[in-house]
């Protein structure tokens, strides 16, 4: 589904990505951890084409499709999804308003009419429910005065209605407590497909207490530097990343 | 009164005073002289003066400007559009009383509303103690020009103590080119009134002049919601004012919306007695080579007052912004509890705006606060809204609709609020969305 080969890519001037390779099958769960300044934000960013990064190698297919070429807007069409670390704020427009019209230009890219609208509430509504949000939000601006853990969630609502092929979980258990963290987790596991493939970047052990990945990788200085199963967490857990150090000694 | 030859707006009116309402009234007849001879003395507010720094206003000078025919091509059923329902209407077309489209049966007792003209012939002493008396001429020459020029205009009064149930939509219709619609009202609310009073500008697509002067006269207690919805025609000039006297407790609270237009400018200014309250909201949208100024004026003169005001401006293409808000706290006013504030959101590198947020503070017990922001969106938020699918002209778009909604939102008024973010809406297209879930 999604195959990474070789990426060299610059955060503004500075070379952040280093020749990673990486290569995601359909219905597989990969976690990506690594120590601060390794580059697993520059690799969300750089997969779903923010402004200010430039790739200076390689190449990334996303369905047979060259998805670097993508303007950003296109490649969420085509199924990726960035559940954001840090969710934005847009006071003055409801998170149902915005819900739809993300839907709905998803579904025009696929050829498909705008939503109904009572199936579409009926739709939300059941998710709403899953990830144990109160109704109101849908009302309420988009994550505007929303408590950490409800700007998380809130991402997962999205990714639920949006039914990505690949989501893309930027730290997206940083600043939840324990209770948000598991309503997180479980929406999660909701979301995974035989179809569906997840990339997890964190920085802890404790999300994948509860999402069980299938691949663990060690991102440093720009590349995968280890790769094992969900076992590998554990120990980086325990011992953290002074291996590193040892094999660049 | 019915001539169509261009008017010459200073030498044409010795010719034309005599047919002005009120004229013929000795008291009436010396206000508009006073007000002409200060009019032709100076012309237009220069850019010169500090108040009209950002606004000028030369290209109107250079303009002839006519009476409109009394033969008029209307489309009444764009001027119903602009109804608002529940409502009782008045409507002035090209500046003059229209009883045809006016719908006003079934007002309550202690409620008159009336054409300015009609009582300047039948009643004028009922005018006498408001007209120039909450604004003097003084203030700068639009007044003067209008004082000396206006024909007709609205008279509202609500007596003591009736709280008026429906709102007074007045619509401003101009429909033909070159006019000079020249308006004056007068509104009353005695002690405890209150009322609700929606104005609503809008031209056919044509090139003329709209001034208007209200005068509000709010008793103690009386309470005043009021709303401006200016969608005028792309090449209008329009000079609004709203000259507000509360006296102790009244309430006034002001909607602004400044969508339309070539250049346009409107004032507010709140006088305020003890422990009345103000709050004024507005928001001004510019586009192509349009040009928006808002102009408030606060002065707290007694003690316990309050004011609230947020101004919200957002300007692509070449268009450019003027605000100017000024609170004045005077040395009696003790314990004033004030808040201003204008941000701004420049779309364009080509766009301006000028912002001056005055506090002139005399008394030493105050709570003043302002703030002023200008800014371009946020680009993290446009990459937010692109990575869930929208494209880029639309995330631009749901953006800045975003920004200017919050000011929109506070409308209680359900089909007055619908109104208006559908202008909002037509200006900020973005696809695949339903309003009815903002």
């Amino acid at each position: 589904m999604l195959s990474i080969e070789n990426l060299h890519a610059n955060a503004g001037e500075k070379p952040i990505l280093k020749g990673l390779n990486l290569q995601i099958n359909p219905g597989e769960v990969h976690a990506i951890m690594g120590p601060n300044g390794a580059g697993k934000s520059t690799l969300s960013h750089v997969l779903t084409g923010k402004e200010g990064y430039t790739v200076t190698d390689g190449k990334v297919t996303f369905c047979g499709k060259d998805l670097l070429e993508m303007a950003p807007e296109i490649r969420a069409r085509e199924g990726v999804f960035l559940a954001f670390q840090y969710p934005v704020e847009i006071p003055g427009v409801s998170n149902i308003y915005f819900l739809k019209a993300a839907l709905n230009a998803m579904r025009k890219h696929r050829g498909q009419d705008e939503v109904d609208a009572m199936d579409f509430l009926t739709l939300v509504k059941d998710k709403v429910k899953l990830l144990k949000m109160d109704e109101k939000f849908l009302y309420r601006a988009i994550n505007e005065g929303f408590s950490g853990g409800e700007k998380k969630r809130n991402e997962i609502l999205q990714a639920m209605i949006l039914e990505p092929k690949l989501c893309i979980l930027d730290e997206t258990d940083s600043g939840l407590d324990i209770d948000a963290l598991k309503i997180v987790a479980e929406g999660i596991n909701a979301m995974r497909s035989k179809e569906r493939s997840f990339l997890m970047i964190t920085h802890y052990q404790r999300l994948l207490d509860y999402v069980e990945p299938d691949f663990v990788h060690v991102l440093a200085d720009g590349k995968i530097v280890k790769t094992g199963g969900p076992e590998l967490a554990k120990e980086l857990e325990e011992s953290g990343y002074s291996f590193l150090e040892q094999q660049v000694a | 009164m019915t001539e169509t030859a261009s008017l010459a707006l200073i030498e044409d009116y010795p010719q034309l005073k005599a047919d002005l309402p009120g004229y013929d009234v000795d008291w009436c007849r010396a206000f508009r002289e006073q007000a002409f001879s200060q009019f032709s003395a100076s012309g237009f507010p220069s850019p010169r003066e500090e108040e009209w720094r950002y606004t000028n206003v030369s290209a109107i000078e250079k303009k002839r400007f006519h009476w409109a025919a009394a033969e008029k091509t209307i489309d009444p059923a764009w001027v119903q559009s602009l109804f608002l329902d529940d409502c009782w209407t008045v409507v002035l077309i090209d500046g003059v009383f229209s009883s045809d489209y006016s719908r006003l049966s079934g007002l309550p007792d202690g409620v008159m509303v009336a054409s300015v003209a009609e009582i300047l012939q039948s009643n004028p002493d009922a005018l006498k103690g408001y007209l120039g008396q909450a604004v003097s001429d003084k203030e700068h020459n639009f007044i003067a020009f209008n004082s000396a020029w206006f024909r007709d205009g609205i008279f509202i009064r609500v007596e003591a103590g009736v709280n008026l149930e429906q709102s007074i939509q007045i619509v401003h219709v101009t429909t033909q080119t070159e006019t000079l619609s020249c308006t004056r009202q007068i509104f009353v609310l005695q002690e405890g009134a209150a009322a609700e009073i929606i104005e609503t500008y809008a031209g056919q697509d044509c090139a003329y002049l709209t001034t208007s002067v209200n005068e509000v006269f709010l008793a103690d207690k009386a309470q005043l919601s009021a709303s401006k919805v200016q969608q005028e025609a792309e090449q209008a000039w329009h000079f609004g004012g709203w000259y507000v006297k509360q006296s102790a407790q009244a309430q006034f609270t002001h909607h602004h919306f400044a969508f339309g237009g070539l250049l346009t400018r409107t004032d507010i200014h709140c006088d305020l007695e003890t422990a009345a309250e103000c709050e004024l909201n507005g928001l001004f949208l510019g586009m192509k080579r349009q040009h928006q100024d808002s102009h408030t004026r606060i002065v707290h003169q007694k003690p316990d007052a309050i004011s609230r005001e947020q101004y919200k401006g957002v300007l692509d293409q070449r268009a450019r912004g003027v605000f100017q808000g000024r609170v004045i706290v005077a040395q009696d006013a003790q314990r004033t509890d004030s808040q201003m504030n204008n941000q701004n959101l420049l779309l364009s590198e080509y766009a301006e705006i000028d912002t001056k947020p005055q506090l002139e503070i005399y008394a030493d017990d105050v709570k003043c606060a302002h703030g002023v922001t200008v800014g371009q969106l946020d680009e993290n938020s446009v990459f937010y809204c692109q990575s869930r699918g929208l494209d880029e002209e639309s995330a631009r778009n749901m953006l800045t609709f975003a920004f200017a909604n919050q000011m929109v939102k506070k409308l209680e008024r359900k089909d007055l609020h619908d109104h208006v973010l559908s202008l909002l809406l037509q200006r900020f297209p973005q696809q695949g969305v339903d309003s009815s879930w903002l």
